[in-house]
């Protein structure tokens, strides 16, 4: 199979938009709502979930012809938990801040309903090479909705731009004390939980809108 | 249909496999990890002791830090400064060595942090809680290990919840607000340490513990609690030490 036909790309593009797994599946969401306070904790988190997503579709790919049947779901939760608990041991001990404040949320990936629902939909049904294909296109697509998520979140709730940098993030811009002077304000909402549900709503609906996507009555 | 043999075989392969990963992995990044927790115990002495951030930034410059600016001893609860290996103790359980680390810049007392910890909700919070050179109004508090909720017990380590310990707002003879530390003791020297008060504090002039008070958590009554138990009970053990400080300004 030549990797970048159409088919492949079609692989990978697909979850980015008309099928992406957050805003048309709604999978994943838990964590979407909880990382995404700052732009950095939902630059990590996608980059662990990319990590793991491309990791478990592939190894389960290559041995999905000898899975039993009757105990696949318990093979893919040992998979991806052994690889979730790889990632949280190495953030431990390069990036010790950000699994400080990932804290629960990266050994959470296991229950990320998108990894999951990948290797049993796509990975058990398809060569590696496409399983990994498949792996990019969800990871990314969860990846530019949280970001986007985080960006709006960050920006208007606690008024700054934060980018990862190994320690606690590194402000890449913060709004200028003359604008709060001149009656700015943060939307505190935006940092609570409630204030993620109104932005992913929010990103759903354009997002739905430019894919032209339509749900059956 | 696979064999049952077969099936069996297969899930011990898996294991086996999937076991080794995660131990080689484990094993191979201890040090760098035990490193890390033992930066960030002292980052969180620094901070409660008020170290300016750019002194924080990686674990060698803590570490560099804290050698050159932390007395660190060990004294017993009649405040006599015993022998002891101040890293190996366990501050939860351990009620006769209590470690001090003291904060000097040229040989003079600028703050005195203390290990705080007790039981929240789900877990044991760990912490330091520093004291200006008077051992009564506090100069800063840290948590840094903890397994309480998140977004709700866990608030206790965000700055707005530490910041409450030293922002007492104070109203003076001309109306204006100024902010001062909250205090450890009453008027009559005595330790009552600092309650976390569910719904706020009330700073009306009736609230005459209002200094020794700070604003509780919503949604996690049981955790604020706790620290307000154990933050009493772990600086009683320190009470003469800290008389000691106070009265002749060394232990």
């Amino acid at each position: 199979m030549e990797l970048f036909n159409s088919e492949s790309k079609k692989i990978i593009s697909d979850p980015i938009n008309v099928n992406n797994p957050i805003s048309l599946q709604v999978l994943g969401i838990c964590s979407a709502l909880a990382v995404t306070i700052r732009l950095d904790q939902a630059i990590i988190m996608t980059l662990a979930v990319i990590f793991v997503l491309c990791s478990s579709n592939v190894i389960l790919s290559i041995i999905r012809n000898y899975i039993p049947n009757r105990v696949r779901i318990v093979i893919m939760l040992s998979v991806i938990a052994s690889l979730v608990s790889v990632v949280d041991e190495l953030l431990k001990a390069y990036l010790y801040d950000m699994s400080k404040q990932l804290s629960v949320f990266v050994g959470l990936i296991i229950t990320n309903c998108i990894i999951m629902g990948r290797a049993e939909a796509f990975a058990l049904k398809n060569g590696p090479s496409k399983a990994f294909l498949d792996g990019i296109g969800n990871g990314f697509g969860y990846g530019l909705i949280i970001i986007i998520v985080s960006f709006f979140r960050e920006l208007f709730g606690a008024g700054t731009i934060t980018l990862p940098d190994g320690g606690a993030g590194y402000v890449l811009w913060r709004i200028p004390e003359s604008w709060y002077a001149a009656g700015y304000e943060n939307i505190g909402l935006l940092v609570l939980s409630p204030g993620a549900f109104i932005i992913l709503g929010l990103v759903i609906w354009v997002q739905r809108e430019m894919a032209g996507v339509e749900e059956d009555a | 249909m696979h064999s049952n043999n077969y099936t069996l075989g297969f899930v011990f392969i898996v294991t086996i496999i999937l076991g080794s990963m995660l131990s080689f992995t484990k094993d191979s990044i201890k040090d760098l990890q035990e490193e890390n927790l033992k930066a960030d115990v002292q980052k969180t002495i620094l901070r409660s002791l008020k170290f300016d951030e750019s002194l924080l930034q990686t674990n060698e410059l803590i570490e560099q830090t804290f050698k050159s600016y932390i007395d660190a001893k060990c004294v017993n609860i009649e405040g006599v400064i015993v022998e002891c290996a101040i890293e190996e103790i366990d501050i939860e359980k351990n009620v006769d060595v209590l470690p001090v680390y003291i904060r000097k810049d040229n040989n003079e007392i600028k703050g005195i942090a203390l290990p705080v910890a007790g039981k929240g909700l789900w877990s044991t919070i760990f912490g330091y809680i520093a004291l200006n050179p008077d051992t009564d109004s506090v100069l800063g508090i840290q948590f840094y290990k903890h397994g309480e909720t998140p977004g709700l017990g866990g608030e206790v380590e965000k700055k707005w919840f530490t910041d409450n310990f030293i922002n007492h707002p104070q109203e003076d003879s001309s109306g204006s607000i100024t902010y001062v530390p909250k205090k450890i003791r009453d008027s009559n020297g005595k330790i009552v340490s600092i309650k976390v008060v569910k719904g706020g504090v009330d700073y009306s002039d009736t609230n005459m513990e209002s200094i020794h008070q700070v604003d509780g958590i919503s949604g996690a009554t049981v955790t604020a609690d706790g620290v307000t138990d154990f933050l009493l009970e772990d600086l009683l053990r320190y009470e003469k030490t800290l008389d000691k400080i106070r009265d002749y300004g060394t232990i």
